[in-house]
């Protein structure tokens, strides 16, 4: 059952096409990787899979339904979930009302409700099972100022999990994290995906990402020049050749 | 009681409905408005339109109230998709629009105001227990609604409108939301001050209100209710306290500001919650 189904998506900023024709579909409880050097569209392709941004052509299909011209809220509530490369925490609030109030997305999302609903212990309670999920437990009650940056990375991938979703994408949730660190939040991920959970990893530690993903899809110059198994991607010459360059540039380099 | 002591609690009154309705828009949801005294004029206007025709006080009251919180919705509207610091210069426009408007207006007095505005039949001590009860009516709806999910959901978008769009909180509506409610309270006040001077001029909702409003609330720290009364009590009895000070109150506003910014940005309540920590360890 196809969970995300991303169809002949386009977009160009002024004279630039940041990406050409791009295709490619996640089934249910796959753990997809999607790599690509430094410019190739990564983050265009996940701000428009969950609506910051609007393609110029193609569409964008969550659990069967055209989401194209959904704002990201609405996107969310349908079952997307994304975490952010740089660490977007509530700061007024605890790790644990960072993760409620992911968990209690059904009531903000109608503002009438929200004004009329006082009890969080249900969300809380979720909340504290996320938390735990990821390696947080007994962190409820820090405020997220005093959290290091391997625990923030922690929080997103909870009140991602809060939400309930079909899908997560998260952008590079390894990046600025230490060997170890990495290692155990890719292992976390692994969990997850074992469970049942669909997710979209997108990762420069090359390392972490062919060891927990089973199918990488790889974008070079906005277009998708590869998609299969890891091992066998990253030995594509394509693939090396996006990432290294051509065998002759280093040559005459 | 004297008269001074029931027209100094109706100014108290007024004081705190329109800090702590500012608190609401922009310390609960982070958008930064310097222009509430023109939704507070706006409201004082319509009331006193109302008043002049006949109507009843209820009803003047209740047209202050919506008035400015049409005006607020228009204002935002324009401005939800704004960023943060084009919000703050779209709303000093406003400020400076409404008075600019209000002066050329001959069927809203001009430069002269309106006057002979009928009195409320409550008497100077009625008038300030209307105020006073609509007063603490505000707080208890600020203090309701930051402990209920709507709050909550106001925080996170202030802390961070890109984060709480990933959790599925529509941020326009909110934003919408507090910039309508905080100004239709500002309405109300406008239309209470209406009763309680029976005389309103352009000059009392200048730009210069907008700023002492957000004196009050930066002094009394951004999002706490009761930090924001405690500000809006010292800011409105301290010109009275000292009045050979008067001429120089903004010169104090601003120091005080300067110096809350710099040492206790977090205000008052973040004084109190610091000391509060601190005597917990001890």
């Amino acid at each position: 059952m196809t969970t995300l189904h991303v169809e002949s998506v386009s977009i160009r900023f002024g004279g630039v096409r940041a990406l050409t024709d791009v295709n490619f579909s996640v089934q249910k409880g796959e753990f997809v990787g999607l790599i690509g050097p430094n410019g190739a569209g990564k983050t265009t392709l996940l701000k428009i899979i969950a609506g910051i941004l609007t393609p110029d052509t193609g569409r964008v299909v969550l659990e069967g339904e055209d989401v194209t011209r959904l704002p990201t809220a609405k996107r969310v509530r349908k079952g997307l979930a994304i975490t952010h490369q740089i660490v977007r925490p509530f700061r007024s609030m605890t790790t644990l009302d960072n993760t409620a109030l992911a968990a209690g997305y059904k009531i903000t999302s109608n503002p009438l409700t929200a004004a009329f609903h006082w009890r969080r212990a249900q969300q809380s309670a979720r909340a504290a099972e996320m938390l735990a999920k990821v390696g947080l437990a007994g962190l409820e009650d820090r405020d997220v100022s005093a959290l290091p940056l391997g625990n923030l990375k922690r929080l997103e991938v909870a009140r991602a999990l809060a939400l309930d979703p079909s899908i997560i994408i998260l952008d590079e949730p390894l990046a600025g994290l230490n060997h170890r660190e990495a290692e155990r939040q890719a292992d976390t991920l692994a969990a997850l995906n074992a469970e049942g959970l669909t997710i979209v990893l997108i990762e420069h530690n090359l390392r972490e990402l062919v060891r927990v993903s089973k199918r990488l899809l790889v974008l070079d110059g906005g277009k998708m020049i590869a998609d299969g198994e890891p091992a066998q991607v990253m030995s594509d010459p394509a693939v090396r050749e996006a990432y290294v360059g051509k065998a002759d540039d280093h040559a005459a380099a | 009681m004297t008269l001074y002591v029931y027209s100094l609690l109706s100014i108290l009154g007024i004081n705190i409905m329109l800090a702590t309705s500012l608190n609401l828009i922009s310390g609960f949801c982070g958008q930064f408005s310097l222009g509430h005294g023109a939704f507070y004029g706006a409201g004082a206007y319509a009331a006193a339109l109302c008043a002049v025709a006949g109507y009843p006080v209820p009803v003047a009251l209740l047209v202050g109230a919506l008035v400015g919180g049409a005006l607020g919705f228009i204002v935002g509207f324009a401005s939800v998709r704004l960023r943060e610091d084009f919000l703050v210069v779209t709303t000093i426009g406003v400020s400076f629009l409404f008075v600019g408007f209000v002066r050329k207006q001959k069927w809203l007095g001009a430069e002269m105001g309106i006057s002979k505005i009928p009195a409320s039949g409550l008497g100077p001590e009625g008038n300030a227990l209307m105020i006073l009860l609509f007063a603490a009516a505000t707080i208890a709806l600020c203090l309701y609604l930051n402990r209920s999910w709507l709050g909550f959901a106001f925080r996170a978008v202030g802390d961070d409108e890109q984060a709480a769009r990933t959790i599925a909180i529509p941020v326009s509506t909110y934003k919408l939301l507090a910039f309508t409610i905080g100004t239709a309270i500002a309405g109300l006040a406008g239309g209470l001050y209406t009763y309680f001077t029976q005389f309103i001029v352009p000059d009392s909702f200048t730009f210069i209100l907008s700023v002492t409003l957000m004196a009050m609330v930066v002094i009394g720290g951004l999002g706490s209710t009761w930090g924001v009364v405690i500000a809006a009590i010292i800011l409105t009895l301290l010109p009275e306290a000292f009045r050979f000070i008067n001429d120089y109150r903004l010169l104090i506003y601003g120091g005080v500001l300067m110096l809350v910014m710099r040492f206790a940005p977090g205000g008052l309540a973040g004084i109190a919650t610091s000391l509060t920590r601190r005597l917990r360890k001890a």
